[in-house]
C-alpha cells in the first residue's frame, strides 16, 4: 500500500517495523499536496520545510527510543488554530498576513506527542459557514465533484483527508463543522464534549459551543489523537477536569446491548430519500452487531437551528470586537479619525457571511431585544439540554442522519441564508447540549457520500468510537477513495 | 445655596485591588513600567486567548462585602460590556452585571450635626481595569498603553443617600481608610488605584421624584470632588430656576477653570449589550469560604476609634485622627504600649510633632524616621522627668534628623534636667544676687517678674533646669 | 422587510463596519430573513426555565496570584500595523 493509502494507525505500525521513516511519509504527503492541493485549494499555508526538519527529528527520535505516541506522523490544522510563528489565517483578510506568537494547545499537545504538522488547512471565514465557501482564499473543492462542496467550515481539513494529502486533520465544530463536512467527503469526523479538549489557542467563533476535535480516515485513527488533545487545560476556564480513558483500548469492546435511540423528526420531508435510506441500513447493521434500537423523542428539535443562529452570532459579535485594527490584523489606510479606522478596517477585514453574523448578534443583544431573542434562546437550550438528557435515560447512542442531502455544488445555496443553516440541523443540537457527536460514513447516493451521525451524553467519547469502530469492522465505506485521488 | 433645594448624591468608586498579577491573566499589576510591558497576549486581546480568574481578587472582594456588612452571592457571573474604544482591547470590558459578588452593604458617616447617618451601599462587583490612552506629544496620533488594562476593579456603588459635598466627602474618605485598613488597596489617588465617579442632581425641598441627573467623572482627589460637585450643584440650581431642564450628561471637571463642562466622547448613549461572559463559569462562593474570610478580618476603623476612646482614654478628635490609617493607629499603639505615659501623651506628640516632621518631609507613616518604640523612649524621658518638655522638643528634631534614640541624644549633648536640689538651689542663689531691682519689684507686688527669674535660671543651666523645681524654688526665696 | 433601513444602520455602526453602498441592500434582506426565521422561538414553552450558563454547569475555576508573565513587548508588536515608542498609535481621540 502506497504511504498516502494508509491510515494513521498503519502508519504507525509500519514507522514502528521499521518498513519506512517518518521523513518518507512527509516527503509522499508533500508531493501530493503539490500535485493536488491547488485543485482543491484545501490548503492556505504548506509548512514543507518545517515538516521535514520534525519528520527528521523524529526519526532520530525513534532511533533512540525516544518519542511520543504520534512520533512522525503527519498532520494538518485548521487554519483557526495559532501556531508560533506561523502565518494564522482563519480564512479571512483580517487576519491574512497575521504570524501567531504562540501556539494554541491542541498544537502543542500534539507536537509534543510527535506529530508533524504539514500545513493549516482552507476554511469558511471564522469558522462561520457550511459550505467553506467564504473563506477569503477562495471556496475549497470537494474531492468527490470538484464543482462541489465540502461542506464547512472544516473544508479544507475534510478535502485533504479525504485526497489523502493527510491521513488526519484537526477541526473544530460549533454547529457542525467538523461532522458535515466529514460525512460529505467520507471521512470521519469527530467533536467531543463541551470542555473536553480546550480551546486556548483556537480563534473563538461562538465561546460556549466551539470545540476542537478531528477528521480522520477510522474511528481508530479518531481515538488515537483523542487521546492526545483530550484534558483539562488550566488556560481554558471552560475547559474540565475529566478523567481521559485509553480511547483505543476501548474500541474493541462488542456493541450487544448497546441501545441506539432513533429520532422519528430526523426522517422526515427534510431528509433526502437516498441518503434516509443509507442511515437506515447503518442502523440495520449494528442491530446485526447486538444493539437495540429505540425510538426516542427529542421534542425540541425544530428550535435547535432558530437558537443557534441567535446564541452563536451573539457571542461571535462580541468575539470579533476584537479586531479593529489597532495591534494587529487589517488597518485601513490614512484612517481620518477613530471612528473610521474601526468601521473601515472591519468593514474591509471581514467578509459578508462575518459581517451579517456579527450583525444579527449584535441585534438580538441590543437594548430592547434582549429578552426576546437572546434571554429566550439560552431558556430554549435549556429545554433542548433537557430533551437530550431524557433520552439518554433510555438509549446510549442516538443516531440518524449527519445531514439532509449529499454534497451540494458550490453556490447553490448562497442565497438564502436559511437554507444554508437548515444544512446543521442535526448536527447543532449536540452543540447547543455539549454533548460528544460523531460522523462515520455509510453509503453513497449518487456517487456521493453520507454520513451516519451519532450522539453520546456528555464524556460518552469512548462509546461512540466504539460504535463506530465496530460499524467500520462490518462494512467498507470508510474506505472508499476518489477515483483521482486513490 | 438656597434652603428650597435638596441635593441627591451617589457615588460610584473604583479601587484598583492590590494583587500581584492582573485579574484574568498572569501578567504585573505594578505601577510605572515602560509601556506594554506587562500586557501579555490575554491583556493584548490576541486571537484565541481566554480569561482565567485570580483567587486572590475574591478574597478581596468578600473582605470588602463582608467590613460593610453586605451579602456576599453565593454565586456571581461575570458579563461583557461591549463598547469600542482603544484602551480596551477586546472591545468588551469583562465585569459583573445581573449578579454581582457583593450586595446590600452599609457604612455610616456623621451628618452635619455630627449624628450618625446610615449610608447604603448598593453593590460592589469585579471588573477590568482599561488601559491608558496618551493624547500628548504625538502628531495627530494617541498612544495606547495597555500595562493597565487587566488590573482588577472593584466598583462600590452606594445608594443616592448623600445630600451634600460634605457627605460626599466623608463616605469617600469612609471607603477609602476601609480598603487601605483590609489591605486590598493603597487607595492611592495620584496613582489612579483610587477614582470616583460621582452622579448629581438636584430636587425641590418635599419633592418625592429624583430630578435629572448629571454623572461627574473621573474625580481624583478629595479636594476637587467636592469643588465639582458643589459647582454643579449651582449650574444645575440656575439651569432650573432661569427655567430650563438639566440634561443627563456625563462631564469632566476641569480644575483650572474649577468647572464641569460636558465630556465629548460620550456625546452617543452606549448599549452596552450586557450578556454573561462565555469564556467564564459562574464564581461560586461557600458559606465556609466566607466564614473564613471574616475571621481574617482586621479591627476596622469604627471599632478601632471606639477602643481607642475607651482604652487608651482619648479624646475622640484624636482617636478619630490615628485611626484614620491603619498605620498610623498601629504606629500610635505600639508607642504607647512602649511608653510608661499616658496614652494621651503619646498621642499629642503622635498627632503634633511627628505628623508635623512627616508632613515636612511629604512622609507616610511607614517612612517615618523615628520608630514607634524611640518616640515611647522620648516620652518616657519626660515621664520620668529625666528631660523638660520644652528641652524634648530639642531632642526629637534632633532624633528626626538621625541622632538615633532618646537616651542616645541626651547623653551626647548632655541634655539631662537638672533635678538635684542642691544644684539648683545654688543657681537661684546666684540669679536672685544679681537682680536685685527685680527682686524687690517683685517683693513689691511684680508677680508676672517670676517668669524673668525663671528665665534667667534656665539661661544660666541651658535650659535644663526642671522648670517646676525652679519655680518652686523661687517663689519660696522670694516670698520669704 | 423586518428591519429598516435606520436600524441596520444603528447595528452597522454599533457593531462599527462599514457596508459599502452596494452592500447595504443585500445585508438588509438578509438580516431581515434571520430575524424573521429566529422569530418562531417566541412560540417555544420557556416558562419557569432557567437560562443556560454553561452546558455542563460547572463552577469558575481559581488560579493564584502570581506573575507568570514576562516582558515580551517586542514580540507582541512584531504584527502591530502602527507603533511609536512601544505605543499603539490610533487617529487622535478627542476627550
Amino acid at each position: 500500500m502506497a504511504l498516502h493509502e494508509q491510515t494513521l494507525t498503519e502508519l504507525k505500525a509500519g514507522l514502528d517495523r521499521g518498513d519506512f521513516t517518518a521523513v518518507d511519509i512527509t516527503q509522499a504527503l508533500l508531493d501530493r499536496i503539490a500535485a493536488h492541493g491547488k485543485d482543491l485549494n484545501a490548503f492556505i499555508t504548506v509548512m514543507g520545510e518545517t515538516a521535514l526538519a520534525n519528520a527528521g527529528q523524529a526519526d532520530k527520535a525513534r532511533a533512540a527510543d525516544q518519542g511520543g505516541v504520534l512520533n512522525g506522523l503527519p498532520i494538518v490544522h485548521k487554519d483557526i488554530f495559532c501556531l508560533r510563528d506561523v502565518l494564522t489565517t482563519c480564512g479571512s483578510r483580517m487576519l491574512k498576513d497575521f504570524v501567531s506568537p504562540y501556539d494554541a494547545t491542541v498544537v502543542e499537545r500534539l507536537a509534543g506527542a510527535g506529530a508533524v504538522v504539514l500545513g493549516k488547512t482552507n476554511m469558511d471565514e471564522f469558522a462561520m459557514g457550511s459550505s467553506n465557501e467564504t473563506s477569503f482564499f477562495g471556496p475549497v473543492k470537494n474531492p468527490w465533484g470538484l464543482e462541489y462542496s465540502p461542506g464547512g467550515s472544516s473544508g479544507g481539513s475534510a478535502a485533504s483527508v479525504a485526497a489523502r494529502l493527510s491521513p488526519a486533520a484537526t477541526g473544530t465544530d460549533t454547529g457542525g463543522s467538523i461532522r458535515q463536512p466529514a460525512a460529505l467527503t467520507n471521512t470521519v469526523g469527530f467533536k467531543p464534549t463541551y470542555g473536553r479538549v480546550s480551546r486556548y489557542g483556537m480563534v473563538a467563533f461562538a465561546s460556549s459551543l466551539d470545540q476542537a476535535g478531528v477528521i480522520t480516515r477510522s474511528a481508530e485513527d479518531a481515538a488515537l489523537l483523542l487521546g492526545v488533545m483530550a484534558g483539562f487545560d488550566e488556560r481554558d476556564s471552560t475547559s474540565i477536569d475529566h478523567p481521559v480513558p485509553d480511547y483505543v483500548a476501548g474500541l474493541g469492546e462488542s456493541l450487544d446491548g448497546l441501545r441506539v435511540g432513533v429520532v422519528r423528526q430526523h426522517f422526515d420531508a427534510g431528509l433526502d430519500e437516498a441518503t434516509g435510506k443509507a442511515v437506515r441500513d447503518a442502523l440495520a447493521v449494528l442491530e446485526a452487531r447486538g444493539a437495540t434500537l429505540t425510538e426516542v423523542d427529542l421534542p425540541n428539535l425544530d428550535y435547535c437551528v432558530p437558537t443557534y443562529y441567535v446564541v452563536a452570532p451573539a457571542e461571535c459579535s462580541s468575539n470579533m470586537s476584537r479586531f479593529d485594527g489597532v495591534r494587529f490584523g487589517h488597518r485601513a489606510e490614512d484612517p481620518k479619525d477613530l471612528l473610521d479606522l474601526y468601521c473601515r478596517s472591519r468593514g474591509e477585514g471581514f467578509g459578508a457571511e462575518v459581517k451579517r453574523r456579527i450583525m444579527t448578534g449584535t441585534y438580538v443583544l441590543s437594548a430592547g431585544y434582549y429578552d426576546a431573542y437572546y434571554l429566550q434562546a439560552q431558556k430554549v437550550r435549556q429545554l433542548i439540554s433537557e430533551d437530550f438528557k431524557k433520552a439518554f435515560e433510555k438509549v446510549d447512542v442516538i443516531a440518524g442522519p449527519t445531514t439532509p442531502t449529499p454534497a451540494f455544488k458550490l453556490g447553490a445555496k448562497t442565497d438564502d441564508p436559511i437554507t444554508m443553516y437548515l444544512n446543521d440541523i442535526y448536527t447543532i443540537g449536540a452543540n447547543l447540549a455539549g454533548l460528544p457527536a460523531m460522523s462515520t460514513p455509510c453509503g453513497m447516493v449518487n456517487d456521493f457520500p453520507v454520513g451516519l451521525h451519532l450522539v453520546g451524553p456528555h464524556w460518552a467519547e469512548a462509546s461512540l468510537l466504539r460504535t463506530a469502530h465496530q460499524y467500520q469492522t462490518q462494512t467498507d465505506w470508510h474506505t472508499r477513495c476518489p477515483e483521482a485521488y486513490r | 445655596m438656597s434652603a428650597d433645594w435638596e441635593v441627591v448624591i451617589g457615588l460610584e468608586i473604583h479601587t484598583q485591588l492590590a494583587t500581584q498579577s492582573k485579574i484574568f491573566s498572569g501578567a504585573s499589576t505594578a505601577y510605572g513600567a515602560e509601556p506594554n510591558t506587562q500586557a501579555c497576549l490575554v491583556d493584548l486581546a490576541y486571537p484565541g486567548v481566554l480569561p482565567v480568574l485570580n483567587k486572590e481578587v475574591i478574597r478581596m472582594a468578600a473582605m470588602f462585602g463582608i467590613a460593610v456588612n453586605a451579602t456576599i452571592s453565593p454565586r456571581s457571573i461575570f458579563a461583557r460590556k461591549n463598547y469600542f474604544y482603544p484602551d480596551l482591547p477586546k472591545g468588551y470590558q469583562i465585569s459583573q452585571y445581573e449578579l454581582p459578588i457583593v450586595e446590600h452593604g452599609e457604612l455610616f458617616i456623621k451628618d452635619a450635626g455630627g449624628n450618625d447617618k446610615r449610608i447604603g451601599i448598593t453593590r460592589a462587583h469585579l471588573e477590568e481595569d482599561a488601559g491608558k490612552s496618551i493624547h500628548e506629544g504625538l502628531d495627530r496620533s494617541s498612544g495606547i498603553d495597555l500595562n493597565r488594562a487587566g488590573t482588577p476593579l472593584l466598583e462600590i456603588v452606594s445608594e443616592p443617600d448623600l445630600r451634600s459635598a460634605r457627605e460626599a466627602i466623608a463616605y469617600m474618605r469612609k471607603i477609602h481608610t476601609i480598603v487601605r485598613y483590609l489591605g486590598i488597596s493603597d487607595g492611592n489617588m495620584q496613582e489612579g488605584s483610587f477614582r470616583c465617579d460621582a452622579n448629581v442632581s438636584v430636587r425641590p425641598v418635599g419633592q418625592k421624584e429624583l430630578g435629572t441627573r448629571s454623572e461627574l467623572k473621573n474625580l481624583n482627589s478629595f479636594r476637587f470632588i467636592e469643588k465639582a460637585i458643589n459647582f454643579e450643584i449651582e449650574r444645575q440650581i440656575d439651569i432650573i430656576e432661569d427655567g430650563g431642564k438639566v440634561a443627563q450628561e456625563t462631564r469632566l471637571y476641569d480644575s483650572d477653570k474649577d468647572e464641569t463642562r460636558p465630556m465629548r466622547s460620550k456625546e452617543e448613549a452606549n448599549d452596552y449589550r450586557y450578556f454573561p461572559d462565555p469564556d467564564l463559569l459562574p464564581v461560586e462562593i461557600s458559606a465556609a469560604f466566607v466564614d473564613a474570610v471574616r475571621k481574617t478580618l482586621p479591627e476596622l476603623p469604627d471599632a478601632k476609634q471606639q477602643r481607642f476612646e475607651a482604652e487608651h482614654g482619648l479624646k475622640a478628635d484624636d482617636a478619630g485622627i490615628l485611626t484614620a490609617s491603619r498605620a498610623l493607629a498601629d504606629y500610635f499603639e505600639s508607642a504607647a504600649s512602649a511608653s510608661d505615659a499616658q496614652a494621651q501623651t503619646v498621642a499629642n506628640w503622635v498627632i503634633g510633632d511627628l505628623s508635623g516632621a512627616l508632613n515636612k518631609d511629604g512622609l507616610d507613616i511607614e517612612a517615618s524616621r523615628i520608630s514607634a518604640a524611640d518616640l515611647a523612649g522620648l516620652v518616657n524621658r519626660i515621664n520620668d522627668n529625666t528631660i523638660s518638655g520644652k528641652i524634648a522638643k530639642e531632642v526629637f528634631e534632633a532624633m528626626w534628623a538621625g541622632g538615633g534614640t532618646a537616651d542616645a541624644v541626651i547623653e551626647s549633648r548632655g541634655l539631662k534636667q537638672i533635678t538635684d536640689e542642691a544644684a539648683i538651689e545654688a543657681v537661684v542663689d546666684k540669679v536672685i544676687a544679681a537682680n536685685p531691682q527685680q527682686v524687690a519689684d517683685y517683693k513689691g507686688g511684680k508677680d508676672k517678674l517670676i517668669g524673668f527669674f525663671v528665665g534667667q535660671v534656665m539661661k544660666e543651666t541651658q535650659g535644663k533646669a526642671n522648670p517646676g523645681q525652679v519655680n518652686k524654688m523661687l517663689k519660696g526665696k522670694l516670698s520669704s | 422587510m423586518s428591519l429598516d433601513k435606520d436600524q441596520v444602520q444603528h447595528i452597522a455602526m454599533l457593531a462599527r463596519l462599514r457596508l459599502a453602498d452596494d452592500e447595504f441592500a443585500e445585508t438588509q434582506d438578509k438580516l431581515s430573513r434571520i430575524v424573521d426565521f429566529v422569530d418562531q422561538l417566541s412560540a417555544a414553552p420557556t416558562d419557569a426555565v432557567v437560562p443556560m450558563a454553561h452546558p455542563l454547569n460547572q463552577a469558575q475555576r481559581l488560579r493564584p496570584d502570581q506573575v507568570t508573565e514576562a516582558n515580551e513587548r517586542e514580540r507582541m508588536q512584531k504584527n502591530a500595523p502602527a507603533v511609536a515608542d512601544g505605543l499603539y498609535l490610533v487617529p487622535k481621540v478627542l476627550e
